[in-house]
């Protein structure tokens, strides 16, 4: 465990105060960060919502997905006579079993049109409808409400892994650390590299927290246990545990490889393998605090709802948002599910959206963490109505 | 740190304005390096594009049309398709190591390191990103396009960087069509419309900058100005069939108003790179990136004026660069970003232009491409249209420096062909980093267990990564 102090000097270091945010003059301040931890994961790529929570009790899905293996009778574990999980989610059924895990389903962010990857991410990482000013869409919605934290310090935000993370970039401080970054030099080099640092204060409290942080990285990475190609994803997730049950409230990274234009059934198993081995990890490290936490599992979109020419699906529109952890309310399928015809299909081809995606991450901010619904529309979320309250939080 | 207040051009200059100093080249064996002479090389031939070239705007748009081909043979012949497509992948992502290593090389082997400098901040100026796959070579084609503009006027430089076809498609502009135009009449059902995104980067990143006083009407009609600028397999031209008719106002002139055409693009880009406004932004821009993020007003001061009073020439900009007492001061507060300094690695290694262009697939990516995505600084990747952050606090967090550390103990004996052929590691640290070598490294390099965190210290020392 980390002092107090040295996160102190860890926030002093990145420069930036919240007061001296242009934005807090007109915002009200939220509770202090308090107990809850919330973890985002971005997929990358778009994660075939259909395909993961698949709406089996519709028919129309296996009449536009031939090749695929869906609902219970080919290998999907059924969830409530309507909606089945993944087969390669199976490690997640227990959490299920216990009012865990939730979806939402024909979600999506307010892009439309291009479906691009790059502008999918952007406007789900920036938060933001597609009509705001540029200068929003370099913040991420999760740096906007560390805005809202009064008593957020640099390390009440984590970001974990490689792979950037637009979803937390402003002006707030927060911290990044990837488990591969673990510091490979003797411990007389590293006392050397503290002489060295020691007068130029910036490179001095950088490596203090690079060593430390990567002592505890090398020691919880050796802990995971498990196959090889969800081996980064338990990494960071069980890292990012490691922060959660310090002082650490908010933590993002990514899971990446959802983009499954091609031979779906065995393309989406990895990715679908890494969220199953991402959330399990961050369970069991998260240990007695799981049950303070919130995983939200977003993804840029959805994808088609017919299969395409070489056994996969193209870019789409309503997707899922996967809900876990010991906060959830209940195991359930939320929102409204619009059905498969042609015509109940946006541009005849994609899941028409029922909801917007950010007014469920909205309500679980605003029952994390106590902002205001004001704060909440007006800034982390510009122009969001968050609408009735879904009721995903025990 | 030293803090000597003065330090010779000759000493300083290579740290501020290149990659620092070759051990061939120290002890004066280049000459006595002077501003004059710095001015005199960029004026010159472009040798390192020469010796160590880049993607042509056309290999960029072959790419692009090579994309194309495989869509339509996705669609006659899908199982084909996906080993070529695999196969055409991995051609690509070659293409874009080749690329790398150059850039590369020319840091590592030039003696004319003001203009690779250069080079890197105006590509990063003139950010694009890679959006979809068919554009991966386009991209990196747009920054070499810069390459023959930059001694010359920004207006020029300026024309080069808008109209290539990877910028049109970066901002969407290719999206943008005249609502009144001829095209989205022919098609109401269409919904054409204005994308404001190219006009709207223009001015606030390009040129006036985000504190200058435009507004939103100017950006509009900006935008209505540009629409017309689309490409096709040749490259940019001018549709006029989705171009906006009657005049456009911006910043108080008008344009147009004929049949639409080039030339009122070509006459708005001439007057926004002349704006008062583009002189403060680009000159203080400079001045941060070389010299200070909050450098001296005089210095800034006097490089607009010079931007002003030369019509946009950049080269008498670049001599109160490089003259002016506010950008010598030998306090060095910047810091080198990742990229910059494994050049400046490898140069001070005494690594030549040939070996680095000689680096495997797997090298490339397991010494460079990897440890440069872990520093922060994915290759030609940065985050979003304003490029990558100039704060020394952004790139020394905890995790790029442990990476720095990383990269420095573990690469250099291995670029140099074993342990034994590092450099002894004192002289190393006195040849490289002269009298900036602060008391506390010189008692540590000694002391270091091994020759390999010995070069390490010197490399990931902060008077090393300082600039």
């Amino acid at each position: 465990m980390l002092s107090r102090r040295f996160f102190l000097q860890g926030s002093a270091l990145i420069g930036c105060s919240a007061a001296a945010h242009p934005l807090m003059s007109s915002m009200t301040f939220a509770a202090t960060p308090g107990e809850n931890r919330l973890v985002v994961v971005i997929l990358r790529g778009a994660m075939d919502g259909l395909d993961i929570v698949q709406p089996y009790g519709d028919p129309m899905l296996a009449k536009l997905r031939p090749d695929f293996a869906i609902g219970p009778g080919n290998g999907a574990h059924d969830l409530d006579g309507f909606y089945a999980l993944h087969p390669a989610l199976s490690p997640l059924l227990a959490l299920w079993r216990a009012g865990e895990l939730s979806f939402a389903h024909a979600v999506s962010t307010p892009y439309r049109g291009k479906r691009s990857h790059f502008d999918g991410q952007d406007i789900l990482e920036a938060g933001t409808g597609q009509d705001v000013p540029p200068e929003l869409h370099r913040t991420g919605w999760l740096n906007r409400l560390l805005h809202s934290m009064p008593d957020a310090r640099a390390d009440t935000a984590f970001s974990v892994g490689t792979s950037g993370m637009p979803v937390l970039a402003g002006e707030a401080p927060t911290m990044s650390w990837s488990p591969e970054a673990s510091v490979g030099v003797s411990d007389q080099g590293q006392r050397l590299f503290e002489q060295i640092y020691h007068d130029d204060p910036l490179f001095r409290d950088a490596a203090r927290a690079a060593f430390e942080i990567g002592a505890q990285s090398n020691a919880s990475g050796r802990r995971t246990t498990g196959a090889k190609r969800t081996a980064q994803a338990r990494a960071i997730a069980s890292f990012a545990a490691g922060r959660l049950r310090g002082d650490t409230r908010i933590a993002a990274f990514s899971i990446n490889g959802w983009d499954t234009h091609r031979a779906q059934i065995s393309t989406l198993r990895t990715p679908a393998e890494r969220l199953a081995a991402t959330i399990t990890t961050l369970k069991d490290g998260l240990g007695d605090v799981w049950g303070k936490t919130v995983v939200l599992a977003m993804t840029e979109f959805g994808r088609t709802a017919a299969q395409n020419g070489s056994g996969g699906t193209d870019h789409g529109t309503g997707g899922a948002l996967v809900m876990a952890g010991g906060a959830v309310s209940k195991a359930r399928v939320h929102g409204h599910f619009p059905g498969l015809r042609e015509a109940d299909l946006l541009d005849r081809r994609d899941l028409m959206p029922q909801a917007d995606i950010r007014s469920y991450a909205a309500w679980a901010i605003r029952g994390m963490f106590g902002v205001d619904r004001a704060v909440l529309e007006g800034q982390v979320f510009p122009g969001l109505d968050m609408g009735p309250d879904p009721k995903i939080l025990a | 740190m030293a803090s000597q207040a003065h330090m010779e051009f000759s000493e300083l200059a290579p740290i501020r304005f290149g990659y620092g100093h070759r051990p061939d080249a120290a002890g004066g064996a280049a000459g006595p390096v002077t501003a004059d002479a710095m001015l005199a090389l960029l004026r010159g031939p472009d040798q390192a594009a020469l010796a160590f070239p880049g993607p042509t705007t056309e290999d960029g748009l072959a790419v692009r049309a090579k994309y194309s081909e495989l869509g339509k043979m996705r669609r006659k012949d899908p199982a084909a398709y996906e080993q070529v497509f695999a196969n055409y992948r991995k051609t690509l992502g070659g293409m874009r190591r080749d690329v790398l290593r150059a850039v590369m090389a020319r840091g590592v082997a030039s003696d004319d390191m003001f203009r690779e400098r250069l080079w890197a901040f105006w590509s990063d100026h003139f950010t694009t990103r890679v959006k979809r796959q068919p554009y991966a070579l386009l991209q990196l084609s747009h920054a070499e396009a810069l390459r023959p503009h930059l001694s010359g006027r920004f207006s020029t430089l300026l024309r080069a960087a808008t109209l290539h076809p990877q910028m049109i498609y970066y901002l969407d502009q290719n999206q943008s069509v005249g609502p009144e135009s001829p095209k989205a009449k022919r098609k109401p059902g269409k919904h054409f419309g204005l994308n404001e995104n190219l006009a709207r980067e223009l001015m606030e990143l390009h040129t006036l900058g985000v504190n200058a006083s435009y507004t939103q009407t100017d950006v509009r009609e900006l935008a209505e100005l540009l629409t017309g600028l689309q490409v096709h397999t040749d490259g940019t031209y001018f549709q006029k069939q989705s171009a906006e008719p009657g005049a456009e106002h911006v910043l108080g002139r008008e344009y147009g108003g004929g049949a639409p055409s080039l030339r009122d693009i070509h006459a708005v880009l001439d007057d926004l790179a002349r704006h008062p406004d583009t002189a403060q932004h680009l000159a203080r821009k400079l001045a941060v990136h070389f010299v200070a993020d909050t450098p001296d007003p005089a210095l800034v001061q006097a490089m607009a004026q010079a931007y002003l009073d030369h019509d946009t020439g950049l080269m008498p900009v670049y001599d109160v660069l490089l003259t002016h007492p506010a950008a010598l001061q030998a306090r060095f507060l910047k810091m080198r970003q990742p990229l910059e300094w494994m050049i400046a690695a490898q140069r001070a290694m005494g690594v030549g232009g040939d070996q680095v262009m000689g680096y495997g697939a797997k090298q490339m990516s397991r010494r460079f491409s990897g440890p440069l995505r872990r520093m922060g600084q994915d290759w030609r990747a940065p985050p979003g249209p304003d490029g990558w952050p100039e704060a020394p606090e952004a790139w020394v967090t905890p995790q790029g420096l442990a990476e720095r550390i990383n990269w420095a103990v573990s690469h250099p004996a291995a670029l140099l062909g074993g342990e034994r052929r590092l450099p002894d590691p004192v002289e190393f640290g006195a040849q490289v980093l002269g009298t900036r070598q602060s008391d506390a490294l010189v008692a540590a390099i000694p002391r270091a267990e091994s020759r390999r965190e010995a070069v390490a210290l010197v490399l990931a020392s902060p008077e090393f990564m300082r600039r």
